[in-house]
């Protein structure tokens, strides 16, 4: 008869071993896959065998460069400046376009400029369009996360109120959690629209016509930030449950004590319902960062990353070469550059929000 | 004096009852909008959207969209290809991940706390970062089936259903949940002599309503509204779910009361099941917060 012990081993193993092959074989698996895929040329269906090609693929993405021009100047040595006063450079594709004296700035795109006096300096990039996506990810990520734990939190404090029919309304406001991003992105469309749109309507029935229509989704200074407020319109109820189950494990006798003291509703919010949140607030953070850098859904359904690549992210960028053009390794390589982003970032708030003795 | 009190608590909650319905009006127009929409003729659909009448069924009102949404595309099929997905998905991963939440609970077995440390760690990945890798792995998979051993999973039931039926999370709600049980009634039953596949089925999974409820609700909302995965590896319109059938609404002629349509029934049955198991569907929620 076999002893406990090996008995435990067995049953162990065969209950939880299932679970543990699968995410094994597609959790794990894949991501040590997409680091390995990203130093080399993979392709989904290619004749050509697998190369490694060591760390090309991060230096085709991120590849950065920064060139400083002087102006041209005539034979005397004055500057050459055109009707306007501005001073002439010699053409940036002299320097990134097969000139040996500037071998690392080869085949970089101008990403953005800024003048200093007399000279201009030009960041390039190897990859412009990758470059936008992870500035615009930031932006979607720095903005959401502040906005919308915050909203949700101001939600879930309302809906705490003890009042007749809150059942209704927290229920209302968590709707449109439960249906899918694509349904509501392609409903904000209506919205958006340029012409038609209910929010331009709105607009200027408001202002009796003083608001001109926007085309919120097809212009490139308002696109982001309509996709921004959607998003939050659609995930806040997710965050005001998560608030609103922190708020209820705060002890009733606190709140109690407070009214005793006499205390008024912001010192009571001060010195009892945020530090009873505080674990709250740092899961809410931490999980709203994570689910910011996915940006993907609404992007597809909305813009395409347009218009003129102002929304352009990061996954989108993945998938855009990794399916769309079935560059394995360069999907891989943006996937792995969003790990290294997701990681850190969440290591760093765990930091920042740390306990202190 | 009294009544200048009352009056005044009358108005305040006046007020709180404004900003409560100000904020649902703001949460539930676009659907309202959708539904009235989806019975209207495409030329009303856009006049209306200048006026109230966009919110109100009035006008030229009938199911003329549905019925043309069905002749346009499949429309069956792709609900049948959702329902079966997210089913057979989140059946699996009820029974998976709580088998090895109560290994890892219950049973004293040889690495366990490595795998399952292992496991909790994936909750760290997105799964946008692994989609590309597993997209080439999915296209590589052998699979048994009637026609013989095939390679390749892309445009298939297993490619949607199998990577997502154990995960991280799901197997972190079942360990919290187990650990909150009495272990002494799983000692008992074991010194009288159970079998762990019988404390596993007559005492542990009998008690485990609540956590079952969450997990299934989590992982139907994940399986019914996948997006990115689908369109990546089902092109063959045979397995498609919902969310990817859209798009035959964007092909040639669009007809924006017909989409209306599509959207309206791959969302009601989603709403009324929601507000029907409301309390459920926000406890689910909250429970993925209150351990963390």
């Amino acid at each position: 008869m076999a002893s406990k012990f090996t008995r435990s081993n067995r049953v162990g193993w065969l209950m939880a071993g299932p679970a543990a092959f699968l995410i094994a074989a597609f959790v794990v698996l894949p991501f040590i896959f997409a680091i390995i895929l990203s130093f080399t040329n993979q392709r989904l269906i290619s004749p050509n065998p697998t190369e490694f090609i060591g760390l090309s693929n991060y230096e085709q993405l991120l590849g950065v460069g920064v060139l400083s021009l002087e102006p041209e100047r005539d034979a005397a040595g004055a500057v050459l400046r055109d009707a306007e006063g501005v001073p002439s450079y010699k053409a940036l594709r002299s320097y990134t376009r097969n000139n040996p004296e500037y071998p690392q700035f080869d085949g970089m795109r101008e990403w953005f400029s800024f003048q200093q006096g007399d000279n201009r300096t030009y960041v390039l990039a190897r990859d412009v369009v990758f470059m936008k996506a992870i500035v615009n990810t930031f932006i979607f990520v720095i903005v959401v996360a502040p906005v919308q734990a915050g909203l949700a939190l101001v939600l879930a404090l309302l809906i705490n109120q003890r009042l007749k029919g809150i059942n209704l309304f927290r229920a209302i406001y968590f709707m449109p959690v439960v249906v899918s991003i694509v349904v509501v992105s392609l409903l904000w469309r209506f919205i958006y629209d340029g012409s038609s749109g209910l929010l331009n309507n709105l607009l200027g029935a408001l202002s009796f016509g003083a608001i001109p229509k926007v085309d919120w989704l097809g212009n490139p200074s308002t696109a982001l930030g309509a996709i921004i407020a959607m998003s939050i319109w659609q995930a806040v109820g997710f965050h005001m449950v998560i608030w609103l189950s922190g708020l209820q494990t705060i002890s009733p006798s606190l709140y109690e004590a407070a009214a005793i003291e006499g205390s008024s509703k912001w010192q009571v919010f001060r010195y009892v319902t945020w530090p009873g949140l505080r674990n709250t607030a740092v899961l809410i953070l931490i999980v709203i960062t994570m689910q910011a850098f996915s940006l993907f859904s609404q992007i597809d359904v909305m813009t395409g990353g347009g218009p003129l690549d102002s929304t352009q992210t990061i996954v989108f960028q993945a998938v855009e070469r990794g399916y769309g053009k079935q560059d394995i390794s360069g999907g891989s390589t943006i996937s792995v550059i969003l790990f290294v982003i997701v990681l850190s970032i969440s290591l760093l708030q765990r930091w920042l929000t740390r306990e202190k003795n | 004096m009294a009544t200048i009190a009352s009056d005044n608590r009358g108005l305040r909650l006046a007020v709180r009852y404004a900003v409560l319905i100000l904020i649902a009006v703001i949460f539930i127009f676009p659907l309202v909008f959708m539904l009235m929409s989806s019975l209207k003729p495409d030329q009303q659909l856009l006049n209306d959207t200048g006026s109230l009448a966009a919110f109100l069924p009035v006008g030229d009102i009938s199911l003329d969209n549905y019925s043309d949404a069905f002749k346009r595309a499949p429309v069956g099929l792709f609900i049948f290809n959702s329902v079966l997905v997210t089913g057979v998905t989140v059946l699996l991963s009820l029974l998976i991940c709580s088998a090895a939440a109560f290994a890892f609970v219950f049973v004293d077995w040889r690495g366990r706390e490595l795998v399952l440390t292992a496991i909790l760690a994936t909750l760290i990945v997105p799964f946008e970062t692994i989609a590309i890798p597993l997209l080439l792995i999915a296209s590589k998979l052998p699979w048994l089936g009637l026609d013989g051993l095939t390679f390749g999973w892309l445009n298939s039931y297993q490619v949607q259903i199998v990577p997502f039926i154990a995960d991280g999370l799901t197997i972190f709600l079942f360990v919290q949940y187990f650990k909150d049980l009495p272990g002494e009634l799983i000692e008992a039953a074991r010194v009288e002599g159970a079998s762990w596949g019988q404390v596993y089925r007559r005492i542990v999974m009998p008690l485990a309503g609540p956590v079952l409820a969450t997990a299934a609700i989590l992982k139907f909302l994940v399986m019914y509204n996948q997006y990115l995965w689908p369109l990546m590896v089902v092109q063959e319109e045979g397995y498609r779910p919902v969310m990817v059938g859209l798009q035959y609404f964007f092909q040639l002629n669009r007809a924006w009361g017909e989409i209306m349509a599509y959207l309206s029934m791959i969302t009601l049955p989603v709403l009324a099941f929601y507000l029907f198991l409301q309390r459920a569907f926000i406890a689910s929620i909250a429970s993925t917060g209150v351990k963390g």
